[in-house]
């Protein structure tokens, strides 16, 4: 087990998914990242906490390219610098995203939600005169079978319960297919069923993806099983299993002290 | 026998000079241009009492010569009057001879200048000030040798320092066009010049600029010193314009940088809400003329609370009855407001009229001032105070009031101001109606420039939501920056585009900019942007 | 494609109103009381001119969500670029009788066509710069606008900057577009008399196809993929991002095929009336349009159409009637039609039919699968 200090320290090795080295972003003198390292290996899941403003969500803006740091490196795969492009190149590398708020096309049936996320050609000449494929339809079916979805196929997303939402952003975010998820508080609103089969559902596309979740619900990480990441304040401040950081004197400092 | 010769003929001598005068007049019956000159010049030297009269009747081309030469003037009824006497003449014209009727004497371009000269050389003796000003300043602009002994006459009786400074600058320019001045002369007319400093020295000065010889180099050296400070002055003039223009354009926008900038709505009938203020205006007049004539210079002091109320009053109304129901709306918004400007517009041309209402501009606003080589209109100069008063008085408001502290504590979070006790929808009714009040308040200065119409709002509106946006929105030093620096390039670019091509070129300008900076020149930052 | 009931009523309703107006303006004796006259077949054919600026920015605000304030601009391009044509054809009939210059550019001392004139006599070359001018126009716009990612009431906002500055621009006479008079006097378009009855009967016929086919390119691109996408980035534009779609060039394809179809409806207007001036550009007509669009139903291409015809049938009717009131009218409706009928007529008929739709929903599913 490591223990959370020395982590920026990791060499940036073959196994490396991201790397973030240094990252500071600033809205108006608020320091919403301050000089935040990170190594996540390929294949791993990790579990971000912290309380409110510690960064979480800034982290991921920083990683899918919505918002640009001030400073620092944001590595993925081997050399690709992510401070550089634009939203859709990210995702077309392959990092998927999932808000803290679950947002789907509303308009769109639950069907279209999935098949407009699925890996393919995202320029507008192909899909103008695109036609569902049979590899499509089979990809699309299997991905609704995951996420309990298949009876709700043709109905409209915003039609959908609240949970019923987030499995489908959940889903779209397999439809892309990506190297890394990046998942904000997905059980967010979950009832106690649905949180644990979200877990489950998460552990499953772990067998296959890189995910990084943003949660804070403790029962629901613990559910989870993965090192954890304790951000505060823009920074890492603790990294571990989850009983290590729940012990460690400055996290329980920052959770109960104040 | 000798003496009494002697005395005899000095005695004709002295009664000769009158004598002289009428020779002298007998040039404008030559028919030839240069006798007519020399008459004009010697006319204006013979202290002839009636030489104005009959300078200014040539001037008219009313100065006439009869066949046996006596010089008549023809008068408004179309009768004639000696010249010299000013007594009626009976004068008999015939169809069959054309040489026996009156004739007009004929002026060109030469004989034109010397009238003008001569005429500001007699008048430069005139008692009142104001007419040996203009005196002086009519002589300045012939700029004919021959003014300079008149000029040296006057000067040496002169007391008034301004009349004084001209008639020496009038002076200079004479000596300037004389051939047989010295150079000594020449060199320190030209410095004289150089003080005055306006375009028309300079053009005087650049005529000799070319010229061998110190004076030639003492001229141009003098003409580019001129250019440096006219450029200045002419620098300094553009900024006053583009101040006025921008004041306006920061009076029309300054509501909308409350009710779009603040709360976010649309309202395309802002512009309706300036005209209305403008209209208030004209009804003020014309309450005041019936009713309190004796306070009528004050007319606008009244009309400047009057269409805050007005137009604050028909704001919240409108707020309460269409807006609220459209808030996070925003193009629902702008089409709604849209349909009310068109019925806004059209209330006003039942009750109106669809032509153009006469405001008054008080005493006071009309007229202008000289501040060295800017010129500075009244009413322009108080409305960039105006716009001034009314910015500062508005941000004191949002500051420091405890409506405006209510009005960005719903702006910021309504739910949490819900939850305080703050009563949102009043402070949105009220925020509205300030935003409405100002733009009213507006109208009254546009009132004073502009057409009142009921198309008054339209020419702005678009112009007013460019402002905002530009300046970036919510934010009033940003509308403030925005709407100067807008009516400032505007007014630079007018010389080299002209006023539609320069507007065209500021509307492309603000397309692109807003295109690479959508949220403005001082966008907010942060989470709040997303919210 | 699927058109569905309603799609496939439009077409037949739109061309069969036509060719049965055509028919009897052409084909029946002016005494007979079936006779229609000319000035009705004309208006007609303005309508249909307006409907394909409404199905153009139904296109991009029910679609896209970009509410252009502006699309009149492309419209009056579009009518500029046939007024070109038109102008060039009168040759020696004008007033000058100059056989190159049109009339303005002789009253203004010009002694030679500007270049942009050039081609304009050639029919091919004008229709060509139909599309063209204001396809360029719209591209340019749109790629900064979308680029730097301007939406919503700030898009509005600069759509209408951006008509304002042609209004200022086309009123000026050096441009050589006539200036504030426009073109006007057009004698005769491909050899035909514009002023002829069978001219304005085959213009409406044509305006009908012209606008039939818009119709069927607009169901085409919305029930697309495309068009689906295009809905996910109106509502949820970041989202689309994420998902690695670029919002600004789906965008940019559909503004400038808007603009090209409002174009169309430009070039064909101006035959018809007989007249186009800068008036075109004023930024009331790019707001006017999208009232019409709001009035039949944003977001539904069908209730584009419809709008268009009935505002522009009311507004004749009332400035005939009670000139006065037109403008109330006008402006009451913009807020009724916000207030109380946010989907337009069209809504009033969907709220019933999706009832129905609701019912189907499996057999429709079933359905999709099939084809799918």
């Amino acid at each position: 087990m490591t223990t959370g200090d020395e982590t920026t320290a990791g060499v940036n090795t073959g196994d490396t998914l991201l790397y973030l080295d240094g990252v500071t972003v600033t809205f108006d003198g608020f320091r919403a990242l301050n000089a935040l390292s990170l190594v996540l290996e390929k294949g791993e899941m990790r579990a971000m906490v912290g309380p409110n403003g510690a960064g979480k969500t800034t982290m991921m803006d920083v990683i899918t390219g919505k918002t640009r740091p001030d400073e620092g490196k944001v590595v993925f795969g081997k050399d690709i610098d992510l401070t550089s492009m634009d939203e859709p190149s990210i995702a077309a590398l392959g990092i998927g995203r999932k808000f803290q708020k679950p947002t789907v096309f509303e308009p769109l049936t639950v069907w279209d939600n999935v098949l407009l996320a699925l890996a393919g050609d995202r320029s507008p000449r192909f899909s103008l005169f695109a036609r569902q494929s049979a590899d499509e339809k089979v990809r699309v079916e299997s991905i609704l079978e995951t996420t309990r979805l298949t009876d709700h196929r043709w109905r409209r997303a915003a039609d959908l319960s609240h949970g019923q939402k987030q499995w489908l952003e959940i889903g779209m975010l397999l439809a892309q297919d990506p190297q890394l998820l990046l998942v904000d508080e997905p059980v967010a609103g979950m009832t106690d069923a649905e949180t644990e089969q979200t877990a489950h559902l998460l552990r499953e596309i772990n067998k296959s993806h890189s995910v990084v979740v943003v949660e804070h619900d403790m029962a629901f990480v613990r559910a989870l099983g993965v090192k954890v990441t304790v951000l505060h304040e823009g920074s890492v401040l603790s990294e571990g299993s989850l009983d290590f950081v729940s012990e460690d004197p400055k996290v329980i400092e920052v959770y109960l002290g104040r | 026998m000798v003496r009494i010769f002697l005395l005899l003929f000095l005695s004709f001598v002295t009664f000769a000079a009158p004598a002289r005068a009428d020779d002298s007049l007998a040039g404008f019956a030559s028919g030839d241009y240069a006798q007519t000159q020399q008459a004009v010049e010697a006319l204006a030297q013979s202290g002839n009492p009636r030489a104005v009269d009959i300078l200014s009747a040539l001037q008219a081309s009313k100065l006439y010569y009869l066949p046996d030469q006596t010089l008549v003037i023809k008068g408004e009824d179309g009768g004639y009057a000696n010249a010299l006497t000013g007594e009626p003449v009976k004068v008999e014209t015939s169809d069959d001879d054309d040489d026996a009727g009156p004739k007009e004497v004929r002026v060109n371009n030469n004989v034109r200048s010397a009238i003008e000269a001569a005429l500001g050389g007699l008048q430069l003796f005139d008692s009142n000030p104001a007419k040996r000003l203009a005196a002086a300043g009519a002589v300045f602009t012939a700029h004919n040798p021959v003014a300079i002994p008149a000029l040296d006459k006057a000067l040496e009786k002169e007391a008034d320092p301004s009349v004084k400074r001209l008639m020496q600058q009038a002076r200079a320019a004479a000596v300037l066009s004389s051939d047989d001045a010295t150079q000594e002369t020449k060199l320190s007319a030209v410095e004289t010049l150089r003080v005055r400093g306006d375009i028309e020295a300079r053009s005087l000065l650049g005529a000799l600029a070319g010229q061998q010889g110190p004076v030639g180099d003492a001229a141009a050296a003098a003409v580019s010193s001129i250019d440096f400070n006219l450029q200045i002055w002419s620098f300094a003039q553009s900024i006053y314009y583009g101040l006025s223009l921008g004041s306006v354009l920061l009076l029309a926008a300054a509501g909308l940088a409350i009710t779009f900038g603040v709360m976010g709505v649309i309202n395309m009938a802002h512009g309706e809400m300036v005209m209305l203020g403008a209209y208030t205006t004209f009804v003020v007049q014309q309450l005041m003329r019936a009713y309190l004539p004796g306070i009528y210079g004050a007319n606008l002091i009244f009309a400047i609370p009057a269409a805050f109320l007005v137009t604050a009053v028909i704001g919240i109304a409108i707020e309460r009855s269409l807006i609220r129901w459209l808030y996070g709306r925003p193009l629902e918004t702008l089409l709604a407001t849209w349909g009310l400007s068109l019925m806004l517009q059209q209330v006003v041309r039942s009750l109106f009229g669809p032509n153009n209402r006469d405001v008054d501009t008080p005493w006071w606003m009309s007229g202008a001032t000289q501040v060295g080589g800017l010129t500075l209109t009244w009413n322009r100069f108080y409305i960039i105070i105006f716009a001034g008063i009314v910015v500062a008085a508005l941000m004191a408001a949002l500051r420091y009031t405890s409506l405006g502290l209510r009005m960005r504590a719903v702006t910021q979070n309504r739910r949490m101001a819900a939850a305080m006790g703050i009563r949102t929808p009043w402070i949105d009714a009220l925020t509205f109606g300030l935003g409405s009040g100002v733009a009213g308040m507006a109208g009254v200065a546009l009132s004073q420039i502009d057409n009142v119409s009921p198309n008054l709002g339209q020419s702005y509106i678009i112009d007013s939501f460019m402002v905002v946006v530009f300046g970036g929105v919510g934010n009033l030093w940003g509308t403030t920056i925005g709407a100067l620096t807008l009516g400032i390039v505007n007014k630079f670019l007018e010389p080299f585009a002209g006023a539609v091509l320069g507007k065209i070129v500021v509307l492309v300008l603000l397309i692109l900019f807003v295109q690479r900076n959508p949220r403005g020149m001082f966008p907010l930052k942060g989470r709040a942007v997303e919210a | 494609m699927k058109l569905g009931t309603s799609g496939y009523l439009t077409v037949a309703l739109v061309m069969g109103v036509a060719i049965v107006l055509a028919v009897l303006n052409q084909m029946t004796p002016a005494t007979s009381p079936l006779h229609v006259p000319t000035y009705v077949v004309a208006l007609a054919g303005k309508y249909l001119c307006f409907a394909m600026l409404a199905l153009a920015v139904d296109l991009v605000w029910g679609f896209a969500g970009i509410l252009s304030l502006g699309h009149a601009a492309f419209f009056a391009l579009g009518g500029y670029a046939m007024g070109m044509y038109l102008m060039r054809q009168i040759g020696t009939r004008g007033v000058y009788g100059n056989p190159m210059l049109p009339d303005f550019m002789v009253f203004l001392g010009w002694k030679e066509l500007p270049w942009y004139w050039y081609g304009f006599n050639w029919f091919p070359f004008a229709m060509l710069m139909v599309v063209v001018v204001p396809g360029l126009l719209a591209a340019v716009f749109g790629w900064l606008a979308f680029r730097s990612r301007v939406t919503g009431v700030y898009l509005s906002i600069i759509t209408q900057a951006l008509t304002y500055a042609l209004l200022l621009a086309f009123f000026r006479n050096d441009m050589g577009f006539g200036g504030n008079n426009g073109m006007t006097d057009f004698k005769d378009i491909l050899g035909f008399n514009v002023q002829a009855d069978s001219t304005r009967s085959a213009l409406l016929v044509i305006s009908a196809l012209f606008l039939c086919l818009q119709f069927l390119v607009a169901r085409f691109v919305v029930d697309s993929r495309f068009g689906k996408i295009l809905v996910a980035v109106r509502d949820t534009e970041s989202r689309t991002r994420f998902l690695g779609y670029r919002p600004e060039s789906y965008k940019l394809v559909v503004w400038v095929l808007s603009a090209v179809m409002a174009a169309i409806g430009g070039a064909l207007y101006v035959p018809q009336v007989g007249i186009i001036n800068p008036s075109e550009f004023a930024p009331g007509n790019s707001i006017e349009a999208v009232i019409w669009v709001a009035v039949g139903g944003r977001g539904t291409l069908v209730g584009a159409i419809i709008g268009a015809v009935l505002v522009n049938f009311g507004k004749t009717w009332f400035t005939g009637a009670l000139p006065e009131l037109w403008l109330y009218a006008l402006g009451a409706m913009f807020i009724f039609v916000t207030l109380f009928l946010p989907r337009g007529v069209m809504g009033l008929f969907q709220r019933r039919s999706r009832r129905e739709a609701e019912a189907d929903a499996p057999a429709a599913a079933a359905a999709q699968e099939v084809t799918g």
